[in-house]
């Protein structure tokens, strides 16, 4: 199977390692991927801010530096519910339309596309530790997907699986709303954090590295021993 | 009415640093979620009641006007009197001159949202009308002088101990936190009060268009004591409230109470057809029905979110949000908060009025995964955004960032050039391996620090195969 990556601004710029640990985990299940170098962003800041106009311009953007893939495959639910749920609010032009009628069935959030795509819910890696994970509100309440990192978790050789108190609740993160509402967003992260470290974990892990960077900041501020981690880098420990 | 911009993150954050009342809040809806869940857990079909009622609710809603004459000509031959109020001041003046005409100066009330948008105890307090408030949560709420925070729990902002505290002030009653003696307490003014008043006024909680039935769920009895005792009874309902067949009820019964306290059923479902009839023993004489508009009629022509008419006020979507859960119900500056309020009042209000509140969410979503009529509230939350954008509503500033952050995103070379500079700053201005400080970030948590290489230039120097 071959593969395009679409490695959203967030984790290009500030979680570099997420993408590599994705690419670790695909190349060691046979899956051959490319990289289209002239991606940026998909526009989600501007289409949650409301400006429509902005987010059309990214969104045709994307689908144009898009358009040779077939398959697409992201480390984000947050930017693939974008592509996937709200691309078709925005009014697209013709050829944009075409492209994510096509695309859009073949846009794979990470866990999704090794567990519903690729039938794979053991990749062979290996981790000692307890660990925990947040359910990244666009990941579950856009895209349904639940069990998926769950069982992927689970099947991590020498790992111990936690569930945590409130583990749907929104991280307080929401994109602008973080620094538009900062006091709002640190209280409900840090209720987050507590509830994180009420399990005893070693580690967190989340499928969004927006989700993460609200997490691991609270958690570093409080000097907590937990690790953040996103799903691909767990999931690369060991291979 | 409200008076001026709503400035929500002025009040949010003063609730948010105010201890007792987060607690208060967490404890409150804590409960109720946890209720809810077990009640709608054990209902298999959950999922497909939730789409029969959207479905009927649609219905209703688009073709609104027609039920609501149905209702009104049902309702009429049932006796009711109907009147029709585009504002919510023609409601109130209408409401003061029934109280007038009827030389009552003593009102007994159940709780109804409305009557909080028409303002009504205001109003009939400057007539010289004493409106007392028989629900035990407004009851609070009005001898606190307060507004509900809640739209099923007006007073879950205060803690039994404040509500103790309240009584022993304002009632001359020695202290007690004990739920029971605090009710007995409240229940021995009222009795009193639904014996003298000459008027009863509730809410509505559905209006039936096939058979004009009001229909009244509640759980303290206070609403049937307001329907029964007084001579008169004056209902008043919004528009959305009509539902076209009274056993479309089947499917809400089911899902309201479930929704908002996690009962199977309140209490008391009370159907009122009419006042009473000549061989009735009991019942009002007259009925007044009061149908509000006061800008939902406008909604219907917005195509995002006119379905914000289909809810049934229950509360869930306050009791499951985490915004909502912290600030309160107070911050959000008007009558219905939450993410319906969020919704609702800039729609009812003008959004220039509420341009904060499309904004005051995480859009986590959570509101919309449990209402139980699928309105699908978060995304109508994006609708409002755009039209704040849209109205010129977002600041000068904001606008210049957007702008500037499309303009970066559409040019790979100056959008790599950028991550460069930031790592540039960062090494000169935060310590070895930590992140920058970030205005309206860091001041409760650690903004990450940028890698050296970003995945683009990992990817071009061959790092990655
Ligand atoms: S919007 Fe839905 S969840 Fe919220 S109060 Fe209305 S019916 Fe209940």
């Amino acid at each position: 199977m071959r593969i395009h990556l679409f490695v959203p601004c967030l984790v290009d710029q500030f979680y570099p390692g997420v993408a590599v640990a994705m690419c670790r985990v695909l190349k060691k299940l046979g899956v051959e991927y490319a990289y289209l170098t002239d991606q940026t962003c998909c526009g989600q800041p501007a289409f949650n801010s409301g400006y429509h106009r902005e987010a059309t311009e990214l969104a045709e953007r994307f689908l144009k530096v898009f358009e040779p893939a077939e398959t697409v495959v992201a480390p984000s639910g947050s930017c693939v519910s974008m592509v996937k749920i709200f691309y078709p609010q925005l009014e697209l032009s013709p050829a944009g339309k075409r492209t994510l009628e096509r695309l859009g069935p073949r846009l794979f959030e990470f866990s999704d596309f090794l567990v519903r795509e690729l039938r794979v819910v053991d990749v062979g890696a290996q981790f000692r530790g307890k660990v925990t994970y947040h359910d990244s509100c666009h990941l579950l309440r856009e895209l349904k997907i639940e069990e998926q990192p769950r069982q992927l978790i689970r099947n991590v050789h020498g790992l111990e699986f936690v569930e945590m108190d409130d583990m749907q609740t929104c991280c307080g993160f929401g994109g602008t709303f973080a620094v538009k509402f900062p006091e709002i967003s640190t209280a409900m992260g840090t209720d987050k954090a507590a509830a994180i470290e009420r399990t005893g974990a070693d580690a967190v892990v989340a499928n969004d590295s927006s989700c993460l960077m609200q997490i691991a900041g609270i958690l570093s501020r409080r000097k907590s021993r937990v690790v953040p981690m996103h799903l691909a880098e767990l999931l690369a420990q060991g291979i | 009415m409200i008076t001026g911009p709503i400035k929500f993150k002025e009040a949010a954050r003063r609730n948010l640093a105010a201890q007792d009342l987060r607690e208060n809040l967490r404890r409150a809806t804590s409960h109720s979620t946890t209720l809810r869940l077990k009640a709608v857990s054990a209902v298999p079909e959950w999922e497909d009641l939730r789409s029969e009622a959207h479905a009927i609710k649609k219905e209703a809603i688009d073709h609104l006007a027609e039920y609501l004459e149905r209702f009104e000509s049902q309702a009429t031959e049932a006796g009711c009197k109907v009147y029709w109020a585009e504002t919510a001041s023609q409601a109130a003046e209408y409401v003061v001159n029934v109280c007038r005409q009827k030389g009552a100066s003593l009102v007994v009330k159940a709780k109804s949202m409305t009557s909080e948008e028409m303002e009504l105890n205001t109003a009939l307090e400057g007539a010289s009308i004493q409106p007392v408030e028989t629900d035990l949560g407004e009851f609070i709420v009005q001898l606190a002088g307060e507004t509900p925070s809640h739209i099923t729990a007006p007073a879950l902002h205060k803690s039994r101990t404040q509500i103790g505290k309240l009584f022993s002030e304002k009632l001359g009653m020695n202290f007690s936190d004990d739920p029971k003696e605090l009710t007995r307490a409240a229940r021995a003014i009222l009795r009193e009060k639904f014996m003298d008043a000459g008027i009863g006024i509730t809410g509505v909680n559905f209006a039936v268009a096939e058979t004009g039935s009001l229909v009244l769920i509640t759980n303290e009895g206070n609403g049937r004591m307001c329907t029964t005792l007084p001579r008169t009874h004056i209902a008043l309902m919004g528009i959305e409230k009509v539902i076209p067949r009274f056993d479309d009820l089947r499917v809400f019964l089911k899902l309201l109470a479930r929704s908002s306290t996690g009962q199977k059923l309140t209490s008391y479902v009370t159907i009122l057809n009419g006042p009473r009839e000549a061989r009735e023993t009991d019942g009002p004489e007259e009925l007044h029905v009061v149908i509000l508009d006061n800008g939902r009629s406008q909604l219907l022509a917005h195509p995002h979110t006119r379905e914000a008419l289909y809810c049934i006020r229950c509360g869930a979507c306050l009791n499951v949000c985490p915004v909502y859960q912290r600030v309160g119900g107070h911050s959000y500056g008007w009558v219905y908060p939450g993410p319906i309020g969020s919704v609702i009042t800039p729609e009812l209000q003008g959004i220039s009025q509420a341009q904060e509140l499309p904004f005051a969410s995480s859009l986590c979503g959570h509101c919309s995964a449990v209402c139980p009529v699928k309105i699908d509230l978060h995304h109508m939350l994006l609708w409002l955004r755009k039209s704040a954008v849209d109205s010129a509503l977002t600041s000068r500033g904001e606008r210049w960032i957007i702008k500037l952050f499309a303009a970066t995103m559409k040019r790979p070379g100056l959008y790599r050039w950028s991550g460069m500079l930031g790592w540039m700053v960062q090494r000169i201005l935060a310590p070895r391996g930590k992140g920058l400080r970030v205005p309206c970030w860091s001041a409760g948590r650690d903004f990450p620090p940028l890698p050296k290489k970003s995945f683009h230039q990992l990817w071009e120097e061959g790092e990655i195969n």
